[in-house]
This record gives C-alpha cells, sequence and structure tokens, in this order.
C-alpha cells in the first residue's frame, strides 16, 4: 500500500510542478522574458532572419488556418516521399525496403496529426533516416501546431477588438524551441542512463547460449522516445511501442516517462489561467480534468487484480492475467501508466490492450472516446475541455435564465455550434468505419479476436485514431488499404476539425469586447459548475457510446464470468 | 485578405522552418548520440553481455531456453526474434490463448514434475507483452530449481543459492517488483557448472 501511495505521491508531485510550469508557458507565449531567454533567445532570432519571419506582424485567424493548413501539406507530402524512397536513401544500415503507398500514406498522416498510429512495424520496416527525419521531425512540429492552435484560441478569450489571433510562425517556433527541447533533452537522458539505446549501428547478431542467432536492434531510440513521451505521441520506436525492454527498460524509466507525459497538458490549464489574468479559470479547467481522470481509475485499478476465472480453472496461480503485461512492473504500474497515457492520448501502450481484461478494456475504451477533454493531446486537450466549458455554460444559461459568458465574453450560437460540431465530428467517423468495416469481409479478415472481443478491436482502433490517440488494439492486421485509407480518413477529421473549430472560434471571440462581471453572471469557477462541466463530459459521450460498450466489454465480462470462449 | 507579396514571404517562410526543424532533428540526434555515447556508451549500445569475447545477447531482451539444464524464460508470441518485438495480442475470452496456456501448463508441471492439479505461476504459461521479456518471477524461478539442479547434476542447495543472488529487488524500494533476469542467472548457472567440472 505504502508503494502504491509513494507512485500517486510521485504523481500529485508532478501536477503540482505544472502550476509553475504553465506561468513558464504563458510568459512564451506572450514572447516575454523567461529563464531560458538568455540562451534561446539568440537562436530564436537568427531563426526569425533566416526564414524571414516579421515577429511583430499578426495574422487573422484565416490567415493563420490558411498557413497552418500548408504547414501539414507541407509536412505530410515531405515524410510520405522519405518513406517512398527509404529504400534508396541513406542510414538504412538493414538495407530495408520502402513503404507500399498506403501505407506510406497512413504513416505519414498518422504523424502529421500527432496520432502517430503505427502499422509499421519500427524495428523492422522504418529506417534510421525516416526515424530521424521523418518521426522526429514530426514529434516537434505536431504537437507544436496543435499547441499553437490552443494558444491562438486562448488570445481570443484574452484580447477585445481585435482581428487578429497571433503569428503562426512565431508561435510554432517558440513551441519548439522553448518547450519541446529542453524537456525532450532532459529525458532522453534520464531514460538512456536507464539503458535505452541511442546509436547508429547495423543489428547486433548475437550468438544466444543455447547456440542459436538473436539479432539485437539497434537504433537512435533514446532521443526519439524522448520526444513521443514528451509531446504526447506515443509513436514508439519499436513495434511493441512502451513494452519493449529497450523503450522502458527499468521501473524506474517508467516513472519519468509516466510525469512527463502529464505535465504539459496540466500545464496548459494553468498556462490559460496565467494569460488571461485569472487564474481560478486555469483552476477550474485543471479541476474539471482531474476529476475525470480520478473519475475513470477505478475502471484500472480494479478488474485487472480480479484476475481471469477461466485461466483460473486451468490452473494458473489465481487467475492473474499477466498476458501481454512485463515483469519488470507491478500489476500496479501497468495500469496507472494505462490510465496517464490514455488520457492525455499519449497512447503508449506499457500492456498489450488487447489483452487486458475486459472492464479494463471499457475503461481505456472510455478514456479513448472521452480523448481528449482529460490533459488531452498538446493543444487538443485544453480547446476540446474549452469546449466543454462552453456547451456546460450553454446548458447552464438555459436552466437557470442567465446569458452565457465566459471570462467576460459573450458565448453566441456561433460558438456554441463551432464547439458542437467539433465534440461530435470525431465520434461519427468512429461509429461509421467501425459499422462499415463489421460488415465487410474484407475487414474482418485481420481480426484477431472473436465474439465481443471481435467487435471491441475494430471499434477501438477507429475510437484511438479518430482522437488522435494511436494506441492500438494491435490484434487487428489493418495494414490493408480499406483499414489505411478509412483510417487516414479518420485521423484527419479528428485532428482539423478541432483545429479548425478553434481557429474560427479564436477570431470570433477575439473581436468581441469583454463584458465586466455582474451578479448574473453565471460563475465559471464555482465547484457547482465544474460539476455540471464534469456531467456534461459524461453524458454526452455516454449517450454515443453506451450500446457499443455493452456490445463489448460488459457481454465480454459476462461471457468471461461464464467461462465461455471464442 | 493578404495581399501578394505576404502571401509568398509567409509560403517562403512556411518551406524554410520545416528545413530549420529538420536540421534540428539531426542535431538533436547526433548530439544526444554523441554525448550517450560518450558518457555510458554500455546502456547505449544495448546494455550487451560478453562471454569469451562474443557477444551471447542483452540484460534487457530475452531469449528462448528450451532444454531442461536452463532456466526456461517466459512464452513468447514472437519466438524471441529481437528484431520482431510482439505480443499475442489475445483476448480473455479468446480460445487460441486457452489452448496455448493448457499446453503450456501441461508442459510446466510435467518438466518440473509437478502433480497434475498444481498451480503454475502465471508469468510461465502467459506470452510477456513485447515477447522479448528478460525477467521471470521469482516464483517462477524457484519452481525451476530442481529440475535445472537434476540436468546438470548440481546439488539444489547450489543451485537455490544462485537464483537467491539473482533476484533483483525493487528500484529505490517503490519501483518495480523482485524479478530474476534469465539470461544472467544461465549464464552464472554455466559458470558454476564449468567450475565444478574442474
Amino acid at each position: 500500500m505504502l508503494v502504491e501511495l509513494a507512485h500517486v505521491a510521485i504523481i500529485a508531485a508532478c501536477l503540482a510542478v505544472a502550476v509553475f510550469y504553465g506561468r513558464y508557458m504563458a510568459r512564451v507565449f506572450n514572447g516575454d522574458s523567461n529563464l531560458l531567454t538568455p540562451i534561446i533567445r539568440p537562436v530564436e532570432k537568427i531563426i526569425y532572419r533566416l526564414c524571414g519571419i516579421d515577429e511583430q506582424r499578426e495574422m487573422s485567424w484565416k490567415n493563420y488556418l490558411l498557413m497552418l493548413i500548408c504547414f501539414e501539406v507541407l509536412g505530410i507530402a515531405f515524410f510520405f516521399m522519405l518513406l517512398m524512397l527509404q529504400g534508396v536513401l541513406p542510414l538504412n544500415p538493414q538495407g530495408l525496403g520502402s513503404f507500399r503507398w498506403d501505407t506510406a500514406l497512413n504513416t505519414a498522416f498518422s504523424f502529421v496529426t500527432n496520432t502517430e498510429w503505427q502499422v509499421y512495424s519500427g524495428e523492422r520496416d522504418m529506417s534510421y533516416l525516416s526515424q530521424i527525419l521523418g518521426v522526429i521531425v514530426q514529434d516537434f512540429l505536431s504537437p507544436a501546431v496543435g499547441l499553437a492552435c490552443s494558444v491562438a484560441l486562448i488570445r481570443g478569450f484574452v484580447r477585445k477588438n481585435f482581428d487578429t489571433i497571433g503569428n503562426f510562425w512565431v508561435d510554432v517556433t517558440r513551441i519548439v524551441f522553448y518547450i519541446i527541447l529542453p524537456l525532450a533533452l532532459i529525458l532522453a537522458f534520464a531514460i538512456a542512463s536507464q539503458g535505452v539505446i541511442q546509436n547508429m549501428n547495423p543489428y547486433v547478431t548475437a550468438k544466444t547460449l543455447e547456440g542459436a542467432e538473436q539479432l539485437i536492434p539497434g537504433g537512435p531510440a533514446a532521443g526519439l522516445i524522448a520526444m513521443q513521451i514528451v509531446c504526447e505521441d506515443g509513436g514508439g520506436f519499436f513495434n511493441v511501442n512502451a513494452v519493449h525492454p529497450f523503450e522502458t527498460p527499468t521501473p524506474l524509466s517508467y516513472a519519468f516517462e509516466m510525469c512527463i507525459m502529464l505535465l504539459v497538458p496540466a500545464s496548459m490549464c494553468f498556462a490559460f489561467g496565467e494569460m488571461i489574468r485569472n487564474r481560478k479559470i486555469g483552476w477550474a479547467l485543471f479541476g474539471a480534468m482531474l476529476a475525470l481522470y480520478l473519475l475513470s481509475s477505478p475502471f484500472y485499478l480494479y478488474p485487472e487484480f480480479q484476475g481471469n476465472p477461466i485461466l483460473e480453472k486451468l490452473g494458473v496461480a489465481g487467475g492473474m492475467n499477466l498476458e501481454g503485461k512485463e515483469m519488470r512492473f507491478t500489476l500496479f504500474e501497468d495500469m496507472i501508466w494505462t490510465l496517464t497515457s490514455m488520457c492525455p492520448a499519449n497512447g503508449s501502450t506499457l500492456v498489450q490492450h488487447d489483452s487486458v481484461l475486459p472492464l479494463s478494456f471499457m475503461g481505456i475504451l472510455w478514456n479513448i472516446v472521452v480523448g481528449a477533454p482529460i490533459f488531452g493531446c498538446w493543444g487538443e486537450g485544453i480547446i476540446t475541455m474549452l469546449y466543454y466549458f462552453i456547451l456546460a455554460m450553454f446548458l447552464g444559461g438555459l436552466m437557470t435564465g442567465r446569458s452565457p459568458e465566459m471570462a467576460g465574453k459573450k458565448i453566441e450560437p456561433r460558438e456554441i455550434i463551432l464547439a458542437a460540431v467539433s465534440l461530435l465530428s470525431s465520434s461519427l467517423p468512429t461509429l461509421v468505419f467501425t459499422g462499415i468495416a463489421i460488415s465487410l469481409p474484407l475487414a474482418l479478415a485481420g481480426l484477431n479476436n472473436y465474439g465481443p472481443h471481435g467487435l471491441m478491436e475494430i471499434f477501438y482502433n477507429y475510437a484511438s485514431i479518430c482522437v488522435n490517440n494511436g494506441s492500438p488494439a494491435a490484434g487487428l492486421t489493418t495494414n490493408t488499404p480499406f483499414y489505411n485509407l478509412t483510417i487516414v480518413v479518420g485521423m484527419a477529421i479528428g485532428r482539423y476539425s478541432t483545429m479548425f473549430t478553434a481557429l474560427a472560434i479564436a477570431g470570433s471571440l477575439a473581436k468581441k469586447k469583454i463584458i465586466p462581471m455582474t451578479a448574473a453572471t453565471l460563475p465559471v469557477t464555482s465547484p457547482f459548475f465544474i460539476i455540471l462541466v464534469v456531467g456534461t463530459v459524461i453524458i454526452v459521450n455516454a449517450l454515443q457510446f453506451f450500446p457499443i460498450m455493452m456490445l463489448g466489454p460488459i457481454l465480454e465480462h459476462l461471457f468471461m464470468q461464464l467461462g465461455r470462449t471464442f | 485578405m493578404m495581399d501578394k507579396n505576404e502571401l509568398a514571404r509567409d509560403l517562403r517562410a512556411c518551406v524554410l522552418l520545416f528545413i530549420v526543424v529538420c536540421v534540428l532533428s539531426i542535431v538533436y540526434t547526433l548530439f544526444i548520440n554523441w554525448s550517450t555515447q560518450t558518457i555510458m556508451p554500455y546502456q547505449a549500445n544495448g546494455s550487451l553481455l560478453y562471454m569469451n569475447g562474443t557477444v551471447v545477447g542483452s540484460e534487457l531482451i530475452g531469449q528462448n531456453f528450451t532444454s531442461q539444464g536452463y532456466f526456461h524464460g517466459r512464452p513468447s508470441a514472437v519466438n524471441y526474434a529481437g528484431n520482431n518485438s510482439g505480443g499475442s495480442n489475445y483476448g480473455p475470452t479468446s480460445a487460441a490463448l486457452m489452448e496455448q496456456v493448457r499446453q503450456r501448463i501441461e508442459k510446466v508441471r510435467i518438466d518440473n514434475g509437478l502433480p497434475a492439479n498444481a498451480t503454475v505461476p502465471a508469468d510461465l504459461v502467459l506470452a510477456s507483452g513485447s515477447g522479448l521479456d528478460p525477467h521471470i518471477s521469482v516464483a517462477s524461478a524457484f519452481l525451476q530449481v530442481p529440475r535445472v539442479a537434476k540436468a546438470r547434476g548440481l546439488p539444489e542447495t547450489d543451485v537455490r543459492a544462485l537464483v537467491d543472488r539473482h533476484i533483483e529487488p525493487l528500484q529505490f524500494g517503490i519501483f518495480g517488483q523482485e524479478r530474476v533476469n534469465v539470461l544472467k542467472l544461465n549464464m552464472a548457472l554455466d559458470e558454476l557448472a564449468m567450475s565444478r567440472k574442474r
């Protein structure tokens, strides 16, 4: 029990750091001097001169969006070409071939949209050059672009009677250099010291004790894994992601990674409070996220410890479900990581999600479909939570007959419609594509499990990509043109619906004036309002996904109790 | 709307900033590569273990042991292929998984001379997440002691003491669980057997 409490204390300490880190981030976004200014500012200036960026010039929301689209298209095109030409490019000591076109397109989209859905196997398919110029470049850029959008939205709340919401290039540059780079460097050394590999050597052939041969993979893993943990993308260097002993070699490396995962998404709440000069709102956002995080924890911390009765009957001690888990970590560590990695949509897997017990699986699914607002991806988390605030404000305003306002900004039909569209747009492709896939024999051919679990495998994967989580229920074979292309569409809808609406709302909010608080204003910082927000999140998602949860994990749980297999 | 000049300038910024980040990624990787190779070459190169000058494996990557004279690791869905990590991805109601587990339990019982209704530690019959798990639980290691000792012709107490010495504790008393690294244990076992022969 003491050991478990120590883990909880570590997470709490990390969240406490987030309070201060949020203030640092706010200074970065505002362009104020901060701790790292003396070191990074000269580099920043050189980059602006080199790229012809005028720091002072600001953009309207439409221009901001246009630039964002240009940047994303360039990123996708570059990554796609890199993978198509991988076979003839250098830094490929294993002589790996080029990607098939649909796999390449899927991979390019997946990294640019910060989903990190990995249809390829890292150590078998991707050369060191593609890892560096493809994955690491997008590990810098995709979270930076996401965060930039949320910063633009925050500016919409801060500004009054403005037409502009910031400069896209300046935002991206600052996020890359002030926020991503320092964290990644620290984490890279921390995990490398624990045994994460970092080299450019060809794979080593070992002669095992029994005389067989075993390939020990190499590669620039530490730098890449540090990036993927910091940036919530969860796209590991190796096929099995964080569960690979070269990615999380010791239990301590697990703790490092878990803390860093939560840091930036939690800090964004406080950065918001700081920028809007109302720290209470930051705490309100954080409180809602934390409440949802804690509310989902029983799904992770209870069912897995009950064991699987079918295994117990076969003679496994205690029916302990260790399938897909590693012996370095306790069951508690496995599950708390899974909770922490699913909430910020990191999607890094320390256990094989396909193999956990049904009720834990439901918890994971719940955090995927609720997805973004519980800390969430870089940028997407805070944006989605703000949408739920807007939605709850609308509901609360209707119930009590007050005009909805947030932080002095009047919330009008345009904002409410955009927020609602964004919140529904990730679940629509999830359900539609799942429906199509389960009626197509060519899609069902990829299943690894049958019965309710098979349905969940398909549903899980579409849910995961549509909220840009990217963790897999890896049993399903998805490297087929059907899955690759539908997944590309899902990822694009999930990501760009959030960004488009965020910038549109930012634009319209920035134009509005700020109304002073009166007694008639519904206070967003009151505990009652936070309960309303949490309730809204739960109800909106439960209405959409409860039927499929019944057909999936709940049914499977009942079958498991009966000892039925498929 | 923005004028043509501004658009051209922004598009140039788009391409140039992208190139800057590409350069940054290369510099970042090279810097970490150089410094980890300098400060901690053992870890950076894969924690490789040598015996008589040849690589026998990595401390962190499990390998396949099938003979009776070695401690066995966990089942692996990819047969311990180092360049092809993977789990079985079988769900908790998978008939295929249960059939595998039934066969593995039977084999563990026969190999180790356990009664037909004995329970077996879960890690010894359920496949690991990566397929490369280098560890087994302490219970699984002790369970194999009589078999290994008999196959090697070593006294059971010596083998038991060897396992005792190879129990890895919790990191800083709070992280992880007690476990045994199978490859290291088997290397020590080979050494022990060798020294007895002399």
